[in-house]
């Protein structure tokens, strides 16, 4: 094939078969300097940004939701174009007709869409009700058909929490750049050959769901292809500069953001793809670089209006209204080049041309070997914004080559090419719990595990805690793969994702991702049950419902061998635990440490544990030190969660960092230099992932008191960035208890 | 790998000075002391009474724990990768160079590995032997000239300045590196007087290479009250921004 649009591209065989990996390697143009090139906004830019920080005024004070279109379900095709202000918009597209208006996508599970729109005064269409309940089954029926009493028992004494039963499970990303470079046509032709194909001797279940699947994703392609046409654009052949690229592969996650309310909607790796354009249109002079930060400017603008119809449950567990439409920028390739471009930097500067926010969620894949220029625009950034996530590319490209991305907050998958079964967690610090009061609720007193053989003596003893730990774990983990299948077995069935399977090969990887929350609040207990003595409290039915703790004990986050590694055992074991069980489709199972704001939520759920912590007191997030136990210093922790083995939990190890200016250095030069030689030394140990906040906890103390003063004031909570402002009272609190490193 | 001082006692544990030192904390990631990223090590005990002494809790040689020289290395080494290139490890208290024999041995071990040595010291000691073959271990002395003038000097800390200028002058004679530092305290040490002899005093000394004015602060206030001490400067209010652009003015300091 060879299309006029591919004038001046290098050629390959890129141009035969969907490849956009090789079209990047064979196209695309390293910058190795600094920022000093970039533009500002233009007035254009400016005026369009006004208006939409307008409706953000709007939607708050109409308490979080602008609109509600509680009759239209959501579907490709389903609603009109809809513009911000059209005659100043660069990059179209809207999920419904109108700018932050939230649509109805009842497939998950009518219930939720019910008890969202409640929240906000709104009922369903009853049409849309009685559809759903009568006559069309959703993915959440069907999983509530299949379960089993355990599971059912777990999840309801928060064993298991913020399983994607009841709503979109998200985690997927299309490769949306494959719209622009191929033109939707080209792609309804390889999958039409696949079906063709897919025809063995053999013809079973797999062979007739994947034929079903193919056939659903043909449909999607054309309905993307319907959808842009009402839009004015014919997106069935390539695109032909880089308006044109953008505004492709933005319709191309639009089509998805408006079929599936997913948990993280993620966009993938687009700004280098996206470089490759700008770059052959600046070397033709035919735009100039205030043009090109325009058309990203006005790409971002568009992804941080991607809204989502949500439950205050929802919000308790992800706060803040997050969408994670995460972009991952930067990086080395294997060849040794680095995948930084101009463009990795104008994505980048939209914090400063737009001002800061949480979405999209900016993502670096931080190398040893990435530019210098580049590490400090980074570094000099999060400084200033708090709104970039780091992630260790010399660490994932050894498992996923060079061209993955991060969906939602740190999870790697191979663009195109692998998706995941996403599994939410499982609450370790419960599960230890009960493995000391025999599988009984240690609030309720309800048995919920099987009744194994509770511990009965006065103090705790390490070996016998940890054989009966391992036996609830055995338990925990068969019972949460079963969950797990029966999820996703309906989720394909009744809410599958045509769109962004459309934009995946046909034949994939499939990754089981399941979580765990609470590993340091289980790693000090454990701690403080080997190395100091931990005396039991039981109330009068034998419940074991406190602990004493006599002595001092070594704390995770203190880069103490003693209990860290007790935590990289735990992951360990978990682990091996979990792949012991068959997955659904033969998906490969993998583990995070990461529970983004859930920490407070889970931690509200579960009693007091034996390192102390008081019940209902959160979690640390993610795999952070519980708050104020490490106390020396920032490195000694980082050191810790950097042993933290990453083979174990290829799922993604989140570690929510917050500094003081003042600790981070005295001048902002220094501030830069120390946050890049802080990176550079934390990921050339093998760590993965740092969300790095820089601020001073009075500042947070005003915000959350004089909230009208902040409306911009980003953090990074575990994995994706929020607007501080729009955090529940509780997760404010916890955000400003945490360890924030100071210096006096 | 940490020894409480009750337990040395208790065991009639005969340490080692060569070997063993009283630590107060360990600060794995310093950026206000010395060039980089450096590893800071907090020595228990001081032989001043500094009134605005921010860590209090530092000055009694009677408590703490003891740490091992090799314990001390094998956790140093386990930050190389931030330390490198251009940070290293900064000794300071309580009064670093009151357990030399430590440092010595400490400085040897890290001159083998290429790690920048730096202390962090009034220099309000008698220059014994001990203490210049430490000073000739050491890449950069961070001096906290405490006050200029003798007698005010005397009234904030308990002791005149002669020592300390004169080690500074032992350390300008050898070449060694100085930071210069002195806290800026409102009506204390800010006089213009005084700071232009200190800015006199400075420029007769051949290896500074940097001056900083540490803005006076309060926070330290609280380790007082836990220890039931009374607070001196009550009534100071802490140094801000314009008393440091002042400050530097009179110095002639960027």
């Amino acid at each position: 094939m060879k299309f006029d649009q591919w004038n001046g591209f290098v050629e390959g065989t890129w141009m035969n078969y969907v490849d956009v990996r090789q079209f990047i390697q064979k196209n695309y143009t390293p910058y190795l300097g600094d920022s000093s090139f970039l533009a500002n906004a233009t007035p254009k830019t400016t005026k369009l940004w006004n208006t939409v920080l307008d409706l953000y005024k709007k939607e708050k004070e109409n308490g979080g939701v602008l609109d509600i279109d509680t009759k239209t379900i959501s579907t490709i095709t389903s609603h009109k174009p809809g513009y911000i202000q059209k005659d100043l918009e660069e990059i179209v597209g809207l999920q419904t007709d109108s700018p932050l208006k939230r649509a109805i996508m009842p497939f998950g599970g009518i219930r939720i869409v019910e008890k969202s729109c409640a929240a906000y005064g709104r009922e369903v269409d009853p049409e849309v009700d009685r559809i759903f309940h009568n006559i069309r089954k959703t993915h959440n029926d069907g999983v509530f058909d299949a379960y089993t009493a355990d599971v059912r028992a777990a999840r309801s004494s928060h064993l298991l929490t913020g399983l994607p039963d009841g709503y979109g499970r998200g985690r997927i990303i299309g490769d949306y750049r494959r719209v622009a470079l191929y033109g939707v046509d080209f792609l309804i032709e390889k999958k039409k050959d696949n079906l063709n194909y897919l025809d063995p001797d053999c013809f079973d279940e797999a062979t007739i769901r994947q034929r079903e699947e193919l056939s659903e994703q043909i449909k999607a392609l054309n309905e993307l292809k319907e959808m842009a046409l009402a839009y004015g654009f014919d997106i069935s052949v390539p695109a032909k500069n880089a308006k044109e690229a953008i505004q492709w592969t933005y319709f191309a996650y639009l089509a998805a953001i408006k079929e599936q309310n997913g948990a993280a909607m993620s966009l993938g790796r687009t700004s280098t793809f996206l470089d490759i354009y700008i770059q052959r249109d600046l070397e033709n002079g035919t735009i100039t670089e205030e043009q090109a930060q325009e058309l990203i400017d006005h790409f971002v603008m568009k992804l941080r209006l991607v809204r989502f119809l949500r439950t205050p449950e929802y919000d308790e567990l992800f706060s803040g209204d997050p969408v994670w439409v995460t972009e991952s920028i930067g990086g080395m390739g294997i060849d040794g080049r680095t995948l930084v471009t101009k463009n990795s930097f104008r994505i980048l500067h939209t914090l400063n041309t737009l001002g800061p926010a949480p979405e999209p969620n900016l993502t670096v894949l931080w190398s040893t070997r990435l530019p210098d220029g580049f590490k400090k625009f980074t570094a000099d950034l999060s400084i200033k914004t708090s709104s970039i996530q780091y992630e260790n590319d010399d660490l994932m490209r050894r498992y996923w080559g060079d061209d993955y991305g991060i969906a939602c907050c740190v999870s790697a998958m191979e663009i195109g090419k692998q998706m995941q079964f996403f599994g939410a967690r499982c609450n370790l610090a419960k599960t230890l719990l009960y493995s000391i009061n025999g599988g009984k609720d240690e609030i309720t007193g309800k048995q919920v595990a099987p009744k194994f053989e509770s511990i009965t003596s006065e103090y705790l003893d390490y070996d016998e805690v940890m054989e009966k730990f391992e036996n609830m774990m055995d338990y925990v983990t068969k019972i949460y793969i079963k969950a797990l299948n029966t999820i996703h077995y309906m989720h394909d069935k009744y809410c599958y994702e045509r769109l962004e399977m459309a934009l995946h090969d046909t034949n994939i990887l499939r990754t089981m991702a399941c979580g765990i929350a609470g590993l340091s609040v289980v790693a000090d207990s454990l701690s403080a049950i080997k190395y100091s003595k931990v005396k039991v409290i039981r109330n009068e039915n034998g419940l074991a419902v406190d602990y004493e703790i006599e002595g001092d004990y070594p704390k995770f986050g203190n880069d103490d061998d003693r209990v860290d590694n007790i935590a990289v055992d735990i992951v360990r074991i978990f682990i091996k635990k979990l792949r012991k069980h068959q997955t659904y489709r033969n998906a490969k199972t993998t583990m995070s440490i990461l529970t983004i704001t859930s920490n407070v939520v889970y931690g509200k759920n579960t009693g007091n544990t034996p390192d102390g912590r008081r019940s209902g007191a959160p979690f640390g997030p993610g795999a952070n030190p519980l708050h104020g136990r490490d106390t020396h210093g920032a490195l000694a922790a980082l050191n810790s969660v950097a042993k933290l083995q990453y083979k174990y939990a290829e799922d993604g190890i989140s570690y929510t960092f917050a500094i003081t200016p003042k600790a981070l250095g005295k001048t902002n030069d220094n501030r830069v230099d120390n946050l890049v030689t802080m990176l550079d030394g934390y990921f050339s140990k093998d760590a993965h992932h740092l969300n790095v906040n820089v601020f001073d906890r009075n500042l947070l103390i005003d915000a959350m008191e004089h909230p009208e003063k902040y409306p911009q004031l980003t953090i990074r909570v575990s994995g994706y960035a929020v607007n501080f402002t729009k955090l529940t009272h509780e997760q404010q609190l916890d955000v400003i208890n945490r360890t924030i490193q100071e210096s006096i | 790998m940490f020894i409480s001082f009750k337990h040395a006692i208790g065991n009639n544990m005969n340490l080692d000075k060569r070997y063993y030192a009283k630590l107060h904390s360990i600060e794995t990631f310093g950026t206000v002391d010395g060039p980089g990223v450096r590893f800071v090590i907090f020595l228990q005990g001081c032989n001043l009474q500094c009134k605005y002494c921010h860590n209090r809790d530092t000055w009694d040689i009677n408590s703490g724990t003891y740490i091992n020289v090799n314990d001390l290395i094998s956790q140093i080494e386990r930050y190389s990768s931030y330390i490198s290139p251009n940070g290293g490890v900064t000794v300071s208290g309580g009064e670093p160079l009151l357990q030399p024999y430590f440092l010595l041995s400490l400085f040897k071990e890290l001159k083998k590995k290429k790690i920048h040595t730096a202390i962090d010291t009034s220099g309000m000691l008698e220059l014994t032997p001990i203490i210049k073959e430490v000073l000739s271990l050491t890449n950069l002395v961070l001096l906290d000239i405490k006050h200029i003038n003798p007698e005010k000097s005397k009234n904030l800390v308990g002791f005149s300045n002669e020592n300390e200028l004169s080690f500074a002058k032992y350390l300008s004679d050898n070449n060694i590196p100085i930071w210069i530092r002195q806290v800026l305290i409102p009506t204390i040490t800010d006089s213009k007087e005084d700071l232009l002899e200190l800015k006199s005093f400075i420029s007769s000394l051949k290896s500074v290479e940097k001056v900083e004015l540490l803005p006076y602060h309060n926070l330290g206030k609280y380790k007082w009250r836990e220890l039931g001490l009374p607070y001196e400067l009550e009534n100071i209010r802490p140094a801000n921004e314009d008393d440091i652009k002042r400050a530097k003015e009179i110095l002639e300091i960027i």
